[in-house]
């Protein structure tokens, strides 16, 4: 008994970890019924696996049985796997085991989809049902949204998960009919705008009436992949950017493909997954949520791609110098935020402190303001003056040779003459 | 220059704030017991513990932090390092002889060391609420032993409370020699002899009763302004049934660093930032890095 399970987790975890997300933050279930779980706020990492990537939630299959053959994915159907199916039992109790040791933080559950859209979904829908109402577990529980399925059943889910979420797998519907000809964008859209006007009139009628239950209070997320089809990081940031305005999303996660088949129209296998290339669509991402920057300041027609060794903002101001040195304790909080070397928490401490007098160097560094990269941006109390303006490939050298990237093993900075 | 010298307790060193003004000595090094060493050059001054002066420096701060702020002091406190003292005292001085809001000069050297000291207690608790696993017990109850960095117990009391509401579990420091315990309605502050490790509960024959408490002796208000409601009441721990893990413990156990090894993605092993998330020194109470079992 104990080795099926063991089996099958293992079957089930492993075809589930190229899902990206496992936040667990935004959810708001309070454990007022003497029950198991009190969501946090801002979400627990519990641990973290060997190639760095958070553990939150139980993340599993279903199953893996699947009726699609889309190129990019372990759980295809002419991929010759082991398959499984888990009961709703053992998802259950695996949930709420995990959950009372402090393992977890709840359960994100997605699926194969087995015999059609409807079947696949009711079954993750009985899951979220017992665990929420028979278990009285008020964890958090991301749901997949499977597409094509019944519009009651998305809402029953609803009403049940803190999250919900659905794969655009592809950038562009082009790069998706390549890989899933059975798929299509419009099949992601439909689902994810019915749930974002559902979580709105929910909204709406909770302001109302106060009783009105939580709907996906967590709101809803995507994920695309990188590197498997031919995209810019333009056209990938300019769709996430699309999503994030159309559907409200609180995510859109990038996945680096990682090889997994010898089909001809994807890398091959054994070739290293884009991880550069996914980090710095993540500060991009970043860029754009937090720091107030438009995707077409970052990513536009002279530079579809994004810098592999500098960092986006690094990048942007290098091509924006006229807008530097600002002075640090005049200039607004907006453009702060765009210097590169200083973050969301030294901006706002800046702001602050500046209120008291003028800020020197010394003070800079304490607060966090990561200085060697910031000084070329800057102008404070006693900054020294500078007779020479240097061109944006000096400053680019200059900070590439006093920092050390994570991912250039070997030392490849070109001598500095002048 | 005049050296002050408390108990290290919260009441010692708001008291130590009030004689400063009382006295008005000019600047002053402040330490506690533990790292004193008499100066020959340096006058001393004992700093005797009263709850009403303390008190009343307490107020002063609320009236003048708000809530945010009074929990940052806390947290500094509760890291216990030699150096927070001080800049807590030199912190509670600054606001006082300065103008409502001067607490948001990060500019200034002890508003900027709270800060950051307060944030890593603050990270410590969080990881607290991560790395902490639970054992179940044989008899029923969830134990877990933890030596944190610094004193997070107050803080992480009501995260658990909430979220563990229909099971009994203790967590313990094995650092500072207390822990937590709920039985389904209450947190008490128990003690416990003779634990070392996680292994060594099943030795636990007596429990007594803990003399000096870690939580502050400032009724009620301090608790209150730091939401930790102060519903620990050091009390005697009954004396346990035989502690032995449960049979389904090393079920779950074994379930759980499957799940682990399964999820990891070889191809994007990345060991350096794996190890920045969880750090080595708490992998002994980790079940999914234990190599036990």
């Amino acid at each position: 008994m104990s080795e099926r399970i063991r089996e099958k987790l293992n079957i089930l975890a492993d075809a589930a970890k190229y899902d990206v997300s496992c936040s667990s933050s935004g959810g708001t279930r309070k454990n007022d019924n003497k029950g198991l779980g009190n969501s946090h706020a801002s979400g627990i990492c519990h641990t973290y696996t060997e190639d760095g990537r958070c553990v939150s939630l139980l993340k599993i299959l279903l199953t893996n049985h699947c009726i699609f053959d889309c190129a990019y994915c372990v759980s295809r159907k002419s991929n010759d796997i082991e398959r499984a199916a888990f009961t709703v039992e053992e998802v259950v109790s695996l949930t709420m085991n995990f959950y009372r040791r402090n393992y977890i933080e709840g359960l994100f559950l997605s699926s194969g989809i087995f015999k059609n859209a409807d079947f696949t979904m009711e079954r993750l829908v009985r899951v979220v049902k017992k665990l929420r109402l028979e278990e009285r577990f008020n964890g958090y529980i991301h749901l997949k949204t499977i597409p094509g399925a019944s519009d009651e059943l998305i809402r029953e889910a609803g009403m049940y998960a803190d999250r919900m979420s659905i794969n655009l797998e592809m950038p562009t519907e082009a790069g998706l009919k390549l890989l899933a000809p059975e798929k299509s964008h419009q099949d992601v859209i439909k689902p994810l705008s019915f749930v974002q006007n559902q979580i709105i009139q929910f909204k709406e009628e909770k302001k109302l009436i106060k009783s009105v239950p939580k709907f996906v209070p967590a709101g809803q997320s995507t994920q695309m992949v990188i590197g498997a089809t031919p995209e810019t990081d333009k056209d990938i940031m300019q769709t996430a950017d699309a999503f994030y305005r159309n559907f409200s999303l609180k995510r859109v996660y990038y996945s680096g493909y990682i090889p997994i088949s010898n089909d001809n129209r994807l890398p091959v296998l054994g070739s290293q997954p884009p991880l550069i290339r996914e980090n710095r669509l993540y500060q991009t991402d970043w860029l754009m949520r937090f720091y107030g920057f438009h995707v077409n300041e970052l990513l536009n027609d002279a530079n579809p791609h994004l810098d592999i060794d500098i960092d986006p903002k690094l990048s942007w101001a290098l091509r924006n110098l006229h807008h530097f040195p600002v002075d640090i304790n005049i200039v607004s909080y907006q453009m702060i935020l765009r210097i590169p070397g200083i973050g969301v928490g030294s901006a706002k401490k800046i702001v602050q402190a500046r209120k008291f007098g003028k800020l020197r160097i010394d003070q800079l560094k304490k607060i966090g303001v990561a200085y060697n990269r910031a000084r070329h941006f800057i102008k404070c109390a006693d900054t020294p003056y500078q007779l020479k303006d240097y061109q944006s490939t000096q400053i680019k050298s200059f900070i590439l040779a006093e920092s050390q990237s994570k991912y250039i093993k070997n030392d490849v900075n070109q001598l500095i003459l002048f | 220059m005049i050296i002050y010298l408390i108990d290290g307790s919260l009441e010692g060193l708001l008291c130590a704030v009030f004689e400063w003004f009382e006295r008005k000595p000019g600047p002053v090094i402040l330490k506690t017991v533990q790292h004193y060493q008499p100066d020959a050059f340096i006058q001393t001054f004992q700093v005797d513990n009263d709850l009403n002066k303390a008190d009343r420096v307490w107020k002063g701060l609320q009236r003048k932090l708000d809530k945010r702020w009074i929990r940052h002091f806390y947290c500094t406190f509760l890291s216990e390092l030699p150096e927070a003292y001080s800049s807590l005292f030199e912190f509670a001085c600054y606001i006082f002889s300065n103008p409502p809001g001067a607490e948001a000069n990060y500019g200034n050297a002890h508003v900027l060391a709270l800060s950051q000291t307060a944030h890593k207690v603050e990270r410590e608790k969080h990881r607290m609420e991560a790395f902490i696993r639970f054992e179940h017990t044989a008899d029923g109850m969830f134990y877990c032993g933890i030596d944190p960095d610094f004193n997070v117990l107050p803080l992480i009391m009501n995260h658990f409370k909430n979220r563990y509401a229909d099971q009994r579990w203790i967590i313990y420091d094995l650092k500072r020699h207390y822990g937590l315990y709920y039985d389904l309605h209450i947190v008490e502050e128990i003690q416990m002899k003779n634990v070392e490790s996680p292994e060594n509960v099943e030795n636990i024959e007596s429990a007594e009763h803990k003399e000096n408490p870690q939580s502050i002796q400032i009724p009620g208000n301090l608790e209150g302004a730091c939401s930790t409601e102060n519903e620990t009441t050091s009390k005697v721990w009954s004396k346990p049934a035989k502690n032995i893990r449960s049979d389904k413990e090393s079920l779950y156990a074994m379930l759980w660093k499957d799940y682990f090894k399964s999820t990891n993605i070889v191809a994007r092993k990345n060991t350096k930032l794996h190890i920045q998330h969880v750090p080595k020194r708490y992998w002994k109470y980790l079940t999914e890095k234990r190599q036990d079992s």
